[in-house]
């Protein structure tokens, strides 16, 4: 669909670039249009009806069956939603508390967001703690919000934790290798020692 | 695109450049042009003070310190021609109520220093992963005594010509986005240097391309 963006595949390009729709000269009579879909990720752009730009500079990366993303050295955090991330709290007011995640406004964390809360038992979390959340609502134009219990109530795995430990910050391109399915770097670390591990993918490790 | 005069050189000096080089800002770079040489800093997206917020864009905001002494006059005029010419190819509603700080320092000036600030820029932005439409390059033509048209002039060219201008360049389609000039000069030799610079940046251009390519030739 896109020209060149498969052949693109692999290499780097740099913000500008750009990749134009190819129209079909002649439509065939007897098979059905099918529509091709292309999913794109960071560091692509829609511009206009036909074009995509390349926003960021970096190695163009493609997932079967249509999805293309760049894959960049990025150190700050941009929150995106259903991303696991691990969060300080600042602020304990009311209703609500308020996390600094490493980006540009800190986010908010309802106290009724946990597993087993209610109005009457609220959770035992106080300022300074280190809490491990989902955002359910990130976008640039909105606060952004994190809870700590998944879509069924559950807290699976989220929630207030690291009475012991230590936080460490750490590049987007490491945590992202140590979250992949089989990921080089976690066996490694595996055979060397035992250890309980808490990975945030706004680029802090516990 | 006008015609250039045989008696002009788009000669540039060697190049340099080097990413991430400073630990704790989210994008650095180093530029170096023959002698001139700067590093650039970027911070950002990052908290914005709610007197300086922008409701639908990031707020950028450049500081430029100079070799010796304390930022003057001549560096805040500087300043918002690198401002103008970066919030005219990054995509600053993208990151609505943020800010993004660039921080360029002068090691060593020898000539075309507006330019070389506007190169260690682009770069340390490309380095930061900030979304940005295009890339852009500062180019810097001397007219001396003899009419003639010197690319990237050293210190001392400067002080000897009549005449002197920095473009910035996009990467698309080659268009002057930003103009400083200083001296006295043509309509026609205007427009000579700007074809001048327009071939210049290509070379600008490709030495960007070489230099992310070699940083990331490790993930191929």
């Amino acid at each position: 669909m896109f020209s060149g963006l498969r052949e693109k595949v692999g290499q780097v390009l740099v913000p500008g670039d750009e990749f134009s729709l190819e129209v079909q000269e002649t439509l065939s009579l007897t098979e059905p249009l099918k529509p091709e879909k292309v999913l794109l990720g960071p560091g692509l752009k829609r511009r206009g009806d036909r074009k995509l730009l390349v926003v960021k500079s970096g190695v163009l990366r493609h997932k079967q069956p249509h999805v293309f993303w760049v894959e960049n050295h990025q150190r700050r955090y941009v929150p995106a939603k259903g991303e696991t991330i691990i969060g300080i709290i600042t602020v304990k007011s009311g209703d609500v508390f308020k996390l600094d995640f490493g980006g540009s406004e800190q986010a908010s964390l309802s106290y009724l967001a946990f597993e087993g809360a209610t109005k009457r038992n609220r959770p035992n979390v106080q300022v300074g703690d280190l809490v491990f959340a989902q955002f359910i609502v990130a976008n640039q134009h909105m606060e952004p919000e994190l809870v700590c219990v998944d879509s069924a109530g559950r807290a699976n795995g989220l929630g207030v934790f690291g009475a012991g430990g230590l936080l460490f910050s750490v590049s987007l391109g490491l945590v992202r290798r140590l979250l992949r399915p089989r990921s080089d770097v976690l066996s490694d670390l595996q055979k060397l020692f035992p250890c309980e591990l808490v990975v945030g993918m706004n680029g802090r490790l516990w | 695109m006008m015609e250039v005069c045989g008696s002009t050189n788009v000669s540039l000096r060697e190049f340099g450049c080097e990413q991430t080089l400073l630990s704790r800002p989210d994008g650095s770079a180093s530029f170096v042009q023959g002698d001139t040489s700067v590093i650039a800093a970027v911070y950002g997206p990052a908290e914005v003070k709610v007197s300086k917020e922008i409701y639908d864009r990031a707020t950028l905001e450049v500081l430029i310190q100079p070799k010796v002494g304390l930022p003057s006059v001549r560096e805040r005029s500087q300043e918002q021609c690198v401002r103008e010419t970066c919030e005219a190819s990054l995509l600053l509603t993208l990151h609505p109520r943020s800010s993004l700080t660039l921080v360029l320092q002068l090691i060593h000036d020898d000539g075309s220093r507006l330019a070389c600030f506007l190169n260690a820029a682009c770069m340390a932005l490309m380095d930061a992963g900030l979304p940005m439409s295009c890339l852009f390059c500062g180019v810097t033509c001397a007219i001396n005594a003899d009419s003639e048209i010197i690319t990237d002039p050293t210190a001392a060219q400067e002080k000897e010509s009549r005449a002197l201008m920095t473009f910035a360049i996009d990467s698309k389609e080659q268009r002057v986005m930003m103009s400083y000039t200083k001296g006295s000069f043509s309509v026609h030799e205007l427009q000579q240097c700007i074809a001048v610079s327009q071939k210049a940046s290509e070379n600008v251009f490709q030495f960007y391309r070489d230099s992310v390519r070699r940083r990331y030739s490790k993930n191929l």
